[in-house]
Formats: C-alpha cells, sequence, structure tokens
C-alpha cells in the first residue's frame, strides 16, 4: 500500500456516519499487549524487536480479520509518511519519533491498526465514527481474541496484562471519544463539565491524545484506570458520562440559541464564508472556521458543508496531508497558500471532481 | 479576581466545592491551587506520564530511599531508581520483583490492585476458575457468619474439588 493512496482515501472512521456524530467525531479502544518472552520495547535489543516484530506479523496473518492488513515498517517510511500517520490517528509520536524496528499494522479502511514495538510490544487499536463504544470495543477485543491465541502475552493473574507503564496494566485499555462541545465553552460552563469528568475517574485530553492541546472546542475524553474494573465496566461508566456530556452540550445549545440565534448563525456563515474565500491559511485556522462550521450544522443551519466533508477538512489540511498531496515537501508559506485552495475546492460546488481526483 | 487565598495573584483555577451540602465558591491562583493540592486538569498538561508517576513513586519511597532504589530485576536488570526516573518498567517480571513498591503505587494510580478484566484466550478457564473458587470463599465466609453450616460445608466441598483442578504449578503469582 502507498501512502499517497491511503492519503487519497478517507478512513471509515471519518465518514460522519455512526450515533450522535454531530457532537461526537470518533471513538477509540485501544488495547496494550506484551509478549511475556521479550523485555519490554525500550529495553529490548534490536535483535528482541525484529523477534517481535515477526512474531507480531505471523500472528497476524493467520487472523482472518487482519490478514489483509499491510505492515508498514516505521523505518521504510519518510518523515512526511510518518506524520501523515499521527495526522490521521493511526500511530502515535512517539513511534513516528523513533528509528528502531517499529511498525504499523492497518487495515485498508483504517478502523483497526497494531502498532508494533511502541512503549508496549503491541498497542492493538479500533477507531469508529460518531459515538461507538461498545462496538469498537467489540472489534478490539476480537482481534485480541485471536492474537492471543498465537501470542504469548505477559500476564498475571493479580494484575492483568503487564506493561511497561503502571498506569496501564491490568486490562490495558484505553477507551476515548473525541467530542465537540463549542456550547459549553461558548456558555463557560466547560470548566465545570471538565472537572466533574476528573473527578469520576476520567481524563481529558486535546485533540491528539496525551500531551496535545485543545482545538476548535474538541475533547477527547478517556478513562485513566486500568485496575479493579474489568472492560465492559469501563466501556459503560464512559459510555453513561459521554452520553451526559453530550446532553449538558445540548442543553447549553438550546439556551444559546434562545438568547442570541442571530449572533451564533453569524459567526457560523463567517466561519463558512472565510473557509471559502480565503487565499493564505494555517491548520490551526481550518481547524477552528471548521468547528464553528459543525457547530452550525448541529444547529441544523441548512446550505452548509456536511459533516463527512468537515472532517476532511480537519485531517487532510493537516501538513504532512497536504504534502502528500502536493507530492512534494513544501515550506510553511506555501503550504497556507495551497491549504486555502485545497479548502475551497472541497468546500466549492463541485467536490467530488475538483480536489479528490487530483 | 485576585486570589482568595493569597490576594496577590490573578485566580485562574474556580470550582465549586460543596460540604454537606453547603456550596461555596472558590477563586485561587495557580500557586495557591498547587499548594493546597487542588487537582488542576489541563493547566498542568505539559507534565509527561513520567513525570507523574515519577512523583508519585517518590512519596512511597520515602526512608528507605536508598536500599529499595538499588534492588534489581534479575531478568532485565532494570534497578528501582531507573523506574523511578523514567515511570517506565523494564519486563513483565519487574512487577514481582518491585512487587513491595508497585502495590501502593497502583493502589494510588488506579485505586485498586485487582485485576476483573478479561484474560488472554490461552489463560482465561485457569483464571475463571480461580476467580470462581474467590468467590466460593466469599460466599463460605458468609455462610460461617450467618451459622448456615450445612451450606458452608457444601461449599467447602466444592472449593476442595476445583482446588484439586487448579493446583498445577501455574498458580498465583506473573504466570
Amino acid at each position: 500500500m502507498k501512502l499517497t493512496d491511503q492519503a487519497r482515501h478517507l478512513g471509515r472512521w471519518l465518514d460522519g456516519t455512526g450515533p450522535a456524530s454531530d457532537v461526537v467525531l470518533s471513538t477509540r479502544v485501544r488495547l496494550a499487549r506484551n509478549l511475556k518472552e521479550v523485555t519490554f520495547t525500550h529495553r529490548a535489543r534490536e535483535e528482541q524487536l525484529a523477534m517481535v516484530y515477526s512474531s507480531v506479523l505471523s500472528a497476524v496473518r493467520k487472523t482472518p480479520v487482519l490478514a489483509t492488513s499491510s505492515a508498514l515498517p516505521m523505518r521504510d517510511l519518510s518523515p512526511i509518511d510518518r506524520q501523515f500517520l499521527v495526522e490521521r490517528h493511526l500511530i502515535s509520536n512517539d513511534l513516528a519519533d523513533n528509528g528502531r524496528l517499529r511498525g504499523l499494522l492497518l487495515l485498508p479502511d483504517e478502523t483497526v491498526s497494531v502498532m508494533v514495538n511502541e512503549e508496549d510490544h503491541l498497542r492493538l487499536q479500533a477507531l469508529a465514527s460518531g459515538f461507538q463504544l461498545r462496538s469498537a470495543w467489540e472489534s478490539v477485543n476480537a482481534i485480541d481474541d485471536e492474537l492471543g491465541q498465537d501470542l504469548d502475552y505477559a500476564f498475571s493473574d493479580e494484575l492483568g496484562y503487564l506493561t511497561a507503564c503502571p498506569t496501564n496494566a491490568g486490562t490495558g485499555m484505553r477507551a476515548s471519544v473525541l467530542i465537540h462541545l463549542p456550547s459549553l465553552v461558548l456558555t463557560r460552563q466547560i470548566g465545570r463539565v471538565l472537572q466533574g469528568i476528573t473527578q469520576v475517574g476520567l481524563a481529558v485530553r486535546g485533540f491528539y491524545g496525551e500531551g496535545s492541546q485543545i482545538m476548535g472546542n474538541f475533547f477527547q475524553i478517556s478513562n485513566q484506570t486500568t485496575l479493579g474494573q474489568s472492560e465492559r465496566e469501563t466501556i459503560e461508566s464512559l459510555d453513561r458520562v459521554t452520553r451526559q456530556i453530550i446532553d449538558y452540550e445540548q442543553r447549553a445549545r438550546e439556551e444559546l440559541l434562545k438568547d442570541a440565534r442571530v449572533q451564533i448563525e453569524d459567526k457560523v456563515w463567517r466561519a463558512y464564508g472565510t473557509l471559502r474565500h480565503s487565499r493564505v491559511i494555517s491548520s490551526q485556522e481550518v481547524i477552528n472556521l471548521a468547528s464553528a462550521v459543525r457547530f452550525g450544522l448541529s444547529l441544523q443551519i441548512e446550505g452548509l458543508a456536511d459533516v463527512k466533508t468537515l472532517n476532511e477538512l480537519l485531517i487532510r489540511t493537516q501538513p504532512a496531508h497536504m504534502q502528500l498531496w502536493a507530492g512534494r515537501e513544501l515550506e510553511q508559506r506555501e503550504r497556507n497558500v495551497l491549504r486555502a485552495e485545497y479548502v475551497r475546492r472541497l468546500l466549492g460546488e463541485d467536490i467530488s471532481n475538483a480536489a479528490r481526483s487530483n | 479576581m485576585q486570589c482568595q487565598l493569597c490576594g496577590k495573584r490573578p485566580a485562574v483555577v474556580h470550582f465549586t466545592e460543596i460540604v454537606n451540602n453547603k456550596k461555596s465558591d472558590h477563586h485561587v491562583c495557580e500557586k495557591c491551587a498547587e499548594e493546597r493540592g487542588y487537582h488542576v486538569p489541563l493547566l498542568k498538561s505539559k507534565f509527561s506520564v513520567g513525570d507523574l508517576l515519577a512523583g508519585m513513586v517518590d512519596q512511597s519511597g520515602q526512608g528507605e530511599e536508598t536500599k529499595v532504589g538499588r534492588v534489581q530485576c534479575p531478568r532485565c536488570n532494570l534497578v528501582y531508581s531507573e523506574f523511578k526516573e523514567s515511570g517506565r518498567l523494564g519486563c513483565s517480571e519487574c512487577y514481582t520483583t518491585f512487587r513491595a513498591q508497585l502495590r501502593p503505587l497502583l493502589r494510588r494510580i488506579h485505586g485498586s490492585t485487582k485485576h476483573v478484566g478479561k484474560a488472554p484466550a490461552r489463560d482465561s478457564e485457569r483464571v475463571a476458575l480461580r476467580r470462581e473458587v474467590q468467590r466460593l470463599h466469599e460466599d463460605l465466609q458468609r455462610a460461617i457468619e450467618h451459622e448456615e453450616f450445612e451450606n458452608a460445608a457444601a461449599i467447602r466441598d466444592r472449593i476442595r474439588a476445583m482446588e484439586a483442578q487448579t493446583s498445577g504449578p501455574a498458580a498465583g503469582g506473573t504466570s
């Protein structure tokens, strides 16, 4: 699989479908696993990492769901290719940074992937569009069961799956939803909501997970603990809290509409206008404006772009995506010009022919 | 708005506290919030998990600092002080080697030191059996407390039968 081809498609998890997709952009569940016989990645010798890589690869080939996946060794990828995978939420910055023998196994539709030799030997991940915690858990769980037939996982009866960092020991599971909360931000209730989230044992992060910034009113909410609770209980509790937050967001939205409908519509249309007519634009600005337009969609304002197109805007206008699209490395200044052009074409009348066939 | 505690710096942390149904609003600066141990989400997002962990570990190692720091894992040679610095263990065996130090740490992170989730396909039968035995032990205790001796005897028989099945080399510890 060539990444330039991959760049032209959009992962299925970005297609804007699924429950509550006007508020929840995507759902992710990942499991951390290690092989019993090998020291953890950061202390393993190169030949041990090679052993892990080949064991995982051979186990994956025997797993029906993953049999068609592509193997992408990080070493063989250019920095832009790796950055592309980070922007796509498929690998961590950590995996991208390192020159050691690490890789990604990826299904063409991006719904399921396995990072090999990241902080843990395996990081299995399921991504789904919209709010779909249970089905994401089920798909990653099924793959884990399959791989567990073949691979000898480090596991203790008492502490569960043993991971390099004790914060993941136990289930090794991190479930998260990427949620868009503009009304709570605008009505200044977000602080209280976030505080409530952390009090019930969940964590809040930015657009790209751990250590990333909050951008465009997108928040990533995930479970914090991995011991003392089964995977299903963790999923259920994140599900409950997320439902509640969606409800808060919807109530705040109604409040806003009652008090300031015209001002909000103005903000939405100005954002849309800027996206459609700008000539130089940064990816940060695209994210913020796309956030405002997405807000407009949730208010059922007619005549804007659809959710899928907005998801495309968020992901495909990022630096590595722009460069793969252009087919060469670009300076930031060039990127900002090209990005404006790309956005105009994507939001133009004939979206399907213009940008996508290029 | 000024910080309610020091009155000098601007208040950046705002929260509502409810104690015995009495609600009070607080507005404090970052420094005072930190000193009082108020948890501030996102304010300190630049910290890595490693830093936070290292901080947590430090509290637990007090007193016998040097002795504990030199404990070494026989399999991967990781020394406990290295874990304190990086927040990463070296291998699965480390969980056994540093068991005494890790238990309080895990409790602080997760509020528990007991895995109740799934087990690998290969171990799942054995784990299910072990959990069942554990549950029966609790039932037995309850039966005895309620003086239901006949019931207790029946439970004890079931436990013995099940333990006979599990008494392989794989019981407990890091399998």
